[in-house]
């Protein structure tokens, strides 16, 4: 489904990716770990085709070349990222957004739209894969949400959006176990043969509720380690030094 | 083509400036009635006796030129323009009513399609597209179905010639009232020079049933645009006024200086809408409305209420500030604002209250959008007199920026002379977050939708106090006047 090769990208002059390398099937959950600043939350960017990256290397993405189409023809062609920092849009209700947004995919595909009534059962229904309340609805996107409100709000969309190809960005971080496990339970019962996940976090704890098929291990904008899901058990007690050579040198540890 | 007056198949001044309205193709052919160019005492009586003006209505004409002859055009204001040559423009311009209406065929593409987009009805396309007569013939029509209706309940709703005809002692008595002929520059110059405009009485206890609704149109390349608007609500009586601005796209920038005067008595509320879509100018600032305007309410008895809502996208540049004076105890003034300046459109706009009576209230809302080269400054006064023990304000100003080349300006007057009175002022600044974007992109929005997504949520505020259908033009007005202001 997705083919990374020699991905490179620099802001401002500075590399951030550096030659990254990763191939995702349809049906596979991968995770990636790494410390902060190892490029993890760029890698991510650029996928989605966030401004102002200069890029070298390549992505096809089912067949496409990925790095050509616009954020919105990615998300058009399937593309989805549970933002790490959803950010609020005042005045604009969350139930207007999402079935624009739905909407907008359906017309660009040449579906029919759905009408507010049709889209009300079907948000009402993908609502208690995250045990929202309906009242989230009616208030503005992100809107004096708390940390855990927003991650469920990614994940809510996810369900209505229904991606082929979706990247989890931190989603675990600032949740407390329950909101955890809730987000948990919504990503989990969105797995599925024909879609494949990207799960980006800091800690192994999410890969206990999200077992991955494989874990790689980022570290200065490279993957320096790919493996199953015990790789992530191994990290968590020997951290990630070892695993590059500065951070040997300077001896960081998670 | 005597002077003064003349009527004929266009004269030859007219013929230049009508020449401007063919390039779009609105009209074929135009009878017109015009005086020439240039400000005059002569003129002015000129234009009272077309009007068939009683003498005490002329006498306060040239009163009011009088004085405007004395002063020195103010040019405190944000917006830079080129000196107004007041000799330059024509006074009194009628189309007469009778010629064969333009064809939508031969409206120019793109106001079509501008109005298509506006999702107007083609019969309101007609009336709005700048064909004149068509304009002229339509809203008396409809005015005169409102008319019988709303006068069984003794609402009357007419233009403002025909009120001063019918119903001379009303105009008399309020006509300057609110705003005196010497309020302001552009306030004595429509004094003197007024053709025409809107007049509402609604008597004791009524609860006008209907919107009343007037569409303003600037006709030929310099007429309409000196219109003045006289409301008044009796004690108790309640109504809803709404007004829609277009105007046809020339080069030359027309001024536009119209005076708007309400007064609410006691229990009265009255509720002015505006949704101004003047020409706003091509990209390169050429051309479009100069939108002078003063607009006062006067809420003067006990328990009365005014508010003003508009939603400005369009003129050159829009100087206005429409306000309230609080004069009866316990009144309430509310003006809630969403102006837009994109391409190279200027905005002076916000509002003035002015506390007297006791126990006043005010609340100004101003949200301020500026895109592409667009400037906007919210400027607004809250005056809180001696007498206004307990008087309220409270003011929130917002701006929002869309892309590196605009401005946005907030300055507040606030002048309180008792104790008693309490002043909150909020405002903000924030850019349209490229995040904001990219998070509706990644949705799968595109970018113009997106745009107009965000700023239609950051005005909701103000569009929740338009009426229903009000609201929902101005959303496709904002949306409209948006396009190509990103990417």
């Amino acid at each position: 489904m997705l083919k990374i090769k020699e991905l490179r990208a620099s802001i401002d002059n500075k590399e951030i990716l550096r030659g990254v390398n990763l191939e995702l099937k349809a049906g596979e959950v991968h995770a990636i770990m790494g410390p902060n600043g190892s490029g993890k939350s760029t890698l991510a960017s650029v996928l989605i085709g966030r401004d102002g990256y200069e890029l070298s290397g390549s992505v096809e993405y089912e067949g496409q070349d990925l790095l050509a189409l616009s954020p919105e023809e990615r998300a058009v062609a399937g593309v989805f990222l549970a933002f790490q920092h959803p950010v609020e849009i005042p005045g604009v209700g969350n139930m207007y957004f999402m079935r624009t947004a739905l909407n907008s995919l359906r017309r660009a595909r040449g579906e029919e739209e759905l009408d507010a009534m049709d889209f009300l059962s079907l948000a009402k229904e993908r609502m208690k894969f995250v045990e929202m309340d309906p009242t989230f609805m009616n208030r503005s996107v992100n809107e004096g949400f708390s940390g855990g409100e927003k991650k469920r709000n990614e994940i809510l969309q996810m369900s209505i959006l229904e991606p082929k190809f979706a990247i989890l960005d931190e989603t675990d971080s600032g949740l407390d176990i329950d909101a955890l496990r809730i987000v948990a339970n919504g990503v989990n019962a969105l797995r599925s043969e024909g879609r494949a996940m990207l799960v980006i976090t800091h800690h192994q704890r999410l890969l206990e509720y999200i077992v991955p098929d494989y874990v790689h291990v980022m570290a200065e904008g490279q993957i320096v380690r790919s493996g199953d899901k015990d790789l992530a058990l191994e990290l968590e007690e020997t951290g990630y030094v070892g695993l590059t050579p500065s951070l040997t040198q300077v001896g960081v540890a998670l | 083509m005597s002077a003064p007056t003349t009527t004929s198949l266009i004269s030859d001044e007219v013929r230049e400036l009508a020449n401007q309205e063919y390039q779009y193709g609105f009209v074929t052919e135009l009878e017109i009635d015009v005086v020439p160019k240039g400000l005059s005492e002569d003129i002015i009586r000129l234009i009272s006796s077309k009007k068939n003006e009683p003498e005490w209505l002329l006498e306060w004409r040239l009163k009011a030129y009088r004085y405007w002859v004395t002063l020195v055009e103010p040019t405190w204001q944000k917006a830079k323009y080129d000196p107004i040559d007041y000799q330059d423009i024509i006074y009194y311009a009628a189309h007469k009513p009778k010629k064969e209406i333009a064809s939508l065929d031969e409206v120019d593409p793109e106001l079509r399609e501008m109005f298509n987009k506006l999702g107007i009805s083609v019969a309101e396309q007609e009336r709005l597209s700048g064909v004149a007569i068509d304009v002229i013939v339509d809203s008396v029509s409809v005015g005169t179905t409102f008319k019988e209706k709303l006068a069984r309940i003794g609402v009357i709703f007419c233009s403002f010639s025909e009120a001063v005809q019918s119903h001379p002692e009303l105009v008399r008595k309020y006509l300057g009232s609110v705003v005196p002929y010497k309020d302001n520059f552009y306030a004595s110059l429509n004094s003197a020079v007024f053709t025409d405009g809107s007049f509402c009485y609604i008597p004791k206890g009524v609860h006008c049933p209907m919107e009343l609704s007037t569409y303003f149109r600037i006709n030929a390349a310099d007429t309409g645009q000196f219109e003045r608007t006289l409301i008044i609500a009796e004690e108790g009586s309640y109504v809803s006024y709404l007004e829609g601005c277009t105007a046809p796209m020339r080069d030359k920038n027309q001024l536009h200086a119209a005076v708007v005067e309400l007064v609410a008595l006691d229990d009265a509320q009255i509720k002015y809408s505006t949704v101004q879509n003047w020409y706003p100018g091509d990209a390169n600032g050429k051309g479009g409305i100069y939108n002078f305007v003063t607009k006062r309410g006067l809420a003067a008895g006990r328990n009365s209420k005014i508010s003003w809502t508009q939603v400005e996208t369009g003129s050159a540049i829009t100087w206005k500030y429409p306000g309230v004076v609080l004069k009866g105890d316990n009144s309430i003034g509310e003006f809630y604002s969403v102006a837009l300046t994109a391409r190279r459109q200027q905005a002076d706009t916000g509002s003035k209250m002015v506390h007297i009576g006791k126990n006043t209230k005010s609340t100004i809302i101003s949200k301020a959008i500026s895109a592409g080269h667009g400037q906007n400054t919210y400027r607004g006064l809250v005056d809180m007199r001696r007498s206004a023990l307990g008087a309220r304000n409270f003011t929130q100003c917002d701006s929002l920026l869309i892309g590196k080349d605009c401005g946005a300006h907030t300055l507040p007057y606030i002048d309180v002379k008792n104790q008693s009175g309490q002043v909150e002022h909020e405002a903000s600044t924030s850019k349209i977050g490229e995040e904001q974007l990219l998070y509706c992109r990644q949705r799968g929005i595109p970018e113009e939708e997106a745009v107009s997504m965000i700023v239609n949520g950051f005005c909701r505020e103000v569009f929740k106090m338009l009426p229903m259908e009000f609201a929902v033009e101005a959303q496709k007005l904002l949306t409209v006047s948006l396009e190509g202001s990103v990417g």
